[in-house]
């Protein structure tokens, strides 16, 4: 197993430009997860790491060594596709054994290796059945043995649970993390499923138009979010904005929205300007007794909790709230923030600004 | 009775029935009357009305692999009694075989060339096929539009300078030049249609053993070419019934050494009065190659066709 490094590595098609140079760290042993809309470069980023796609410019190390330019068959990682590309000319057993032959590994070592890992992914039973009638789970499976067959260095995965659908996805992402554990594998997944990110990653970067957003562990991101792309892609539903104008400075405490104060925790950079406070939809609360207002526009049930749509005079937000509250549509509410949790961004650029909470996450993402 | 809206009516499965029969009786019926007229007498074969019913005879058969010779009374006299089965069926008329004829020699050569650029068309054509499908070739789209355009005119256009060409380059009249010129008609199709079959098959496996620690060329033959195959066989029988068929190119291009089947079949008539059985023979047995390349590429050529058709 292996450490990757990613160092301004960069990819252009042609005229357009997939991955702007990029730096970031899969240290051995992470699961690492790879997240961020279709179109960002995840997948051009994760493909220039098995060697599918050659860097326009810098360097990819894979356990210490430069392997850039190096083609894929040279950089013993496995990879697995989305649609699981499994040699529908093979059976099951075979598919699996095929990485083994072409290290020129005797008939018994295969044998052996290919039954060890069958048990491991419970597939012994359809090792001699062709590829082609197997279900979404199972096609899964003999992908996954495939890529673990060989013990690489690292897993490479391209959205694998994207073929599957929604209740088995669930069943086949336990197996995928509970599989990494056993093993221990530098593994790097893409996805464009934000949850799926947060349940399964260890850490998880964040892209966008072929940039890096943010780069760090699950709980960071979502509550510390570097930019408002980040703040908006990750939890559901979103981060709210509340937009307004004027400026902060260095060791400013509150802000004033819409004429009331509202606190957030000290500054430590300053901006001016058009400006927004984020404020995740569970850390708002209400009470009778709060200044800032909103009127309740829709609700919508979910079970333990309920989805509050208001709309305030910086723009409509969602809040959080138990199930058991009730709430009129038309009502006016007080709303309170939970003043530790909020994030104030810069508003053009949608960075967040520094402050006395933030600061540790910002400074290494 | 069935109820299903898909499941055709017994009234339609009749009607469908009747006219695939019509249609099978309509083509297979001069297939049956040349493989009759093989094995008439030459009497037989120009009877009117037409005979169906006939005394079966191998004359045709002899008379296409021998050359006969007539003799007077005395020389048959003294050659003694007919020994073979073929020599009594030649004796009976008052001639007498003078050797074998060139049929063999001829029916050889249309192997050697139908195959043999059957061969180079294939290989050449995957191999293009595979290029223009995976890699970024420059003007890719105006360069296949120009290999289609070679197939946009009859190729007898080209007749004459090709006679030329040929005939200055010394390829007139030899195995390579007919190869290398049905080949080269052949290319265009085959490269449309293998890029065709080779375009429907996702890259993802390729790659697959990329990662699998196989190097291209192996990724292109032990994982590509195996799901091709349907394809590359169907490709295989059309450029095979072109160049075993082709007539126009062979009469121009060959006379004594490279000369095909096609060309000669017709030179039976002209010795010593028409000769259908004999003609009806040679063209016989130069349908079977064909036919059981066909057959045994029958299940390939049927999945060939509707490849693609439907997405799993």
């Amino acid at each position: 197993m292996a450490q990757i490094r990613i160092e301004n590595v960069r990819k252009d098609f042609g005229a357009f430009n997939a991955v702007k140079s990029s730096t970031f760290t899969v240290e051995d042993g992470e699961f690492f997860m790879l997240l961020g809309p279709s179109g960002c470069g995840k997948t051009t980023t994760l493909r220039m790491m098995a060697g599918l796609e050659l860097p326009t410019s810098g360097e990819i190390y894979i356990d210490g060594g430069e392997v850039g330019m190096k083609p894929a068959s040279q950089r013993d990682i496995a990879f697995v596709f989305q649609m699981f590309a499994l040699y529908p000319h093979m059976n099951v057993g075979k598919n699996i054994s095929y990485p083994l032959y072409s290290q020129g590994m005797a008939k018994a070592d295969v044998k052996k290796k290919v039954d060890e890992v069958a048990e491991i992914l419970g597939i012994q039973d359809i090792l001699n059945k062709p590829v082609g009638g197997l279900s979404g789970g199972d096609r899964q499976r003999v992908a996954l043995g495939r890529a673990i067959v060989r013990s690489p260095k690292a897993f490479l995965m391209d959205e694998p649970l994207g073929a599957l659908d929604a209740e088995f996805r669930e069943h086949m992402s336990e197996e995928l993390r509970a599989l990494h554990d056993r093993m221990g594998a530098t593994t790097v997944y893409v996805t464009h499923d934000q949850l799926e990110a947060m349940q399964m990653g260890d850490k998880i970067v964040v892209m966008n138009h072929g940039v890096v957003e943010q780069f760090g562990v699950p709980q960071e991101i979502y509550d510390w979010p570097a930019t408002k792309f980040v703040a908006n892609f990750i939890g559901s539903p979103s981060m709210n904005f509340l937009d307004f104008g004027g400026m902060v400075g260095v060791g400013t405490h509150s802000v004033a929205l819409n004429g009331v104060k509202v606190e957030v925790p000290a500054m430590r950079e300053g901006a001016k300007g058009p400006l927004s406070v984020g404020v995740r939809p569970e850390h708002i609360h209400f009470s009778d007794d709060a200044e800032y207002r909103g009127r309740v526009v829709a609700s919508e049930y979910l079970g333990t909790t309920q989805i509050v749509t208001l709309a305030t005079a910086n723009g409509e937000v969602k809040a959080r709230i138990p199930a058991n509250v009730s709430v009129r549509t038309d009502e006016t509410i007080g709303l309170k923030f939970d003043e530790r949790t909020l994030t104030v961004f810069e508003g053009a650029k949608g960075t967040a600004l520094r402050s006395v909470t933030n600061e540790k996450v910002l400074a290494h993402g | 009775m069935s109820y299903s809206v898909t499941d055709p009516s017994l009234r339609q499965k009749w009607g469908a029935g009747i006219l695939v029969i019509t249609y099978a009786l309509i083509t297979l019926l001069p297939l049956v009357w040349i493989v009759a007229t093989g094995f008439k007498s030459p009497a037989d074969s120009i009877a009117y009305p037409p005979k169906i019913v006939f005394q079966p005879s191998l004359e045709g058969y002899v008379n296409l692999f021998t050359t006969q010779t007539r003799a007077s009374e005395e020389t048959l006299k003294a050659l003694g009694e007919p020994t073979t089965w073929y020599d009594k069926i030649v004796r009976a008329k008052n001639m007498m075989i003078a050797g074998p004829s060139r049929f063999p020699e001829r029916f050889f050569n249309s192997v050697i060339i139908g195959f043999g650029s059957t061969f180079f068309a294939i290989v050449l054509g995957t191999a293009a096929a595979y290029a223009f499908s995976r890699f970024r070739v420059p003007l890719k789209d105006d360069l296949l539009f120009f290999i289609l355009s070679t197939r946009m005119m009859p190729p007898i256009a080209v007749a004459i300078p090709i006679f030329l060409m040929f005939r200055h380059l010394g390829l007139s009249d030899t195995h390579a030049g007919m190869i290398l010129l049905y080949t080269a008609v052949n290319l265009s199709l085959s490269v449309w249609l293998i890029n065709g079959f080779i375009d429907e098959i996702p890259i993802e496996y390729e790659e697959a053993a990329l990662i699998d620690g196989y190097t291209r060329f192996q990724a292109f033959y032990k994982v590509v070419l195996p799901q091709a195959a349907t394809g590359i066989a169907s490709t295989a029988i059309f450029c095979l019934i072109f160049a075993w068929n082709e007539y126009a190119f062979a009469v121009l291009l060959t006379s004594g050494n490279a000369q095909t089947a096609p060309p000669f079949i017709p030179t039976i008539i002209g010795v010593g009065g028409q000769d259908w059985p004999a003609v009806a023979a040679g063209a016989t047995l130069f349908l079977l190659p064909v036919m059981i390349f066909t057959i045994l590429l029958r299940k390939h050529l049927l999945r060939g066709i509707t490849f693609g058709a439907v997405r799993k």
